[in-house]
């Protein structure tokens, strides 16, 4: 079986800009990876099968589940964690907005909110409070309900529409 | 959990895949998007599966017109059916399904052809392939094939699919200028799978009406279609409860399941244009 199937992956891709290079197990999860191998522990691995949205990360440019993506399939691709967003200022005014409206308490969820959240605040228009709803619902919080993360990403991408905040 | 997969390897285009699927012996399995694949690896339904990643095959990616037909190819993401203008044109339903199928973070990888290759009897994208009268391409070793859209949905998570095919593609009919198209679906939470759905195509030649989550696979329901071509929604509405075979479980009971199938008749026949 010539080049066939492997147990082990070579993989070349970058993390936060830089790249790296890693030979991962074929069933391991990039959140494993990021977590695990290279020791970027911010984004948390929750149920670990699609459903609580703490493991979200940025894969060219897109949110995805990285409990729900093998490693082995990221070869070349771009992969974004709350630390590099956070070096990059990227999600700065998101991070403020929780803070100043308590939308987190143990902040286990946050990470994975915040990416979730970026996403949206990105988009040309400002989201109703209902779109906000809409668009976290894949990510869950179990401490702080959902009031002031939907106030907090109300607050953001208002702010960043250039209107005003109550 | 963590997944146990007995192996891994990118198939570099198709002739590659059925090789590898080949080589393994039985044990082989495709993976795309991976959005269910994985999830079932993590909760340790399957175990020990050596997989074929197509996700490099770029051919079987986009969307294009061919004649009276809209090609969808089978790795076309959610995020991207639902933003494609050629959809939108040619195949509405599709498009107003994507907002209903989990959430952002999934959609930005799961592919259609993905979901309709698992046959989740809960998911969307079965039950509108069903009521668009679709076409699924499918190739294999021994060549291609085309499977429409009835005779490929066979049980829970089991399809036409052979041992060693690959879904590459789907054949959607072009929606007609008086066509309809409209999907409903009850959950409890926003990108939950459906407790029930249902997906309507109103074409001139009469209705097609597919119920999902309410029994073992996408289900066309003849006595609410018949009832609809006849202008009697009520009747409908009354007989498509007795047409399904819903599961009893957390989320429901059957008996509830199909009660809630006639209320989400009457909202879908709004969509499609009925009369009240």
């Amino acid at each position: 079986m010539t080049d066939a199937f492997r147990n082990r992956i070579d993989l070349t891709f970058t993390v936060n800009g830089e790249q790296v290079e890693a030979t991962v197990p074929a069933g391991r999860h990039l959140i494993d990876v990021l977590r695990l191998d290279l020791g970027l522990t911010g984004s948390h691995a929750g149920c670990e099968h699609g459903v609580c949205g703490a493991c979200t990360v940025l894969v060219d440019g897109a949110p995805v589940r990285g409990c729900l993506t093998l490693a082995a399939q990221v070869q070349a691709a771009e992969v974004w964690t709350v630390e590099g967003l956070t070096d990059t200022g990227a999600v700065a005014d998101l991070q403020a907005a929780f803070v100043a409206r308590n939308a987190l308490q143990c902040g286990y969820c946050t990470p994975g909110m915040l990416v979730a959240a970026k996403a949206l605040v990105e988009r040309e228009t400002v989201p109703s409070r209902a779109e906000i709803r809409e668009h976290m619902s894949g990510n869950y919080c179990r401490c702080t309900g959902y009031e002031a993360i939907v106030d907090a990403i109300e607050t953001a991408a208002r702010a960043r529409a250039g209107e005003a905040t109550e | 959990m963590k997944a146990s997969v007995g192996g891994y390897a990118r198939a570099r285009d198709l002739a590659h895949a059925f090789d590898l699927l080949a080589a393994a012996n039985g044990m082989g399995r495709v993976i795309a998007g991976g959005q269910s694949l994985v999830a079932a690896l993590n909760l340790g339904l399957t175990a020990g599966d050596l997989l074929v990643d197509i996700t490099g095959i770029t051919d079987l990616r986009g969307v294009r017109v061919e004649g009276d037909h809209l090609l969808i190819g089978a790795l076309t993401r959610h995020v991207d059916i639902g933003s494609d203008p050629l959809v939108a044109e040619h195949a509405p339903l599709l498009a107003r399904a994507v907002p209903l199928i989990a959430h952002d973070a999934i959609r930005n990888r799961g592919t259609i052809g993905g979901s309709l290759a698992h046959a989740d009897p809960a998911a969307e994208f079965p039950a509108c392939i069903l009521a668009l009268g679709a076409t699924l391409i499918v190739e294999g070793p021994a060549g291609r094939r085309e499977v429409p859209a009835a005779d490929f949905f066979v049980d829970v998570f089991e399809t036409a699919l052979d041992e060693g095919d690959i879904l590459t593609g789907i054949a959607v009919p072009c929606i007609a200028a008086d066509e309809r198209h409209g999907i409903e679906e009850a959950t409890r939470r926003a990108g939950d799978y459906a407790i029930v759905g249902l997906a309507g195509v109103r074409r001139a030649a009469g209705h097609r009406i597919v119920a999902f989550g309410a029994g073992p696979r996408p289900m066309l329901c003849g006595a609410a279609m018949a009832a609809l071509d006849a202008g009697d929604l009520d009747a409908a509405c009354a007989a498509i409860g007795g047409e399904l075979d819903p599961p009893s479980d957390t989320q429901g009971s059957a008996a509830y399941r199909r009660h809630l199938a006639g209320v989400l008749l009457g909202r879908l026949a709004a969509q499609l244009g009925d009369p009240s």
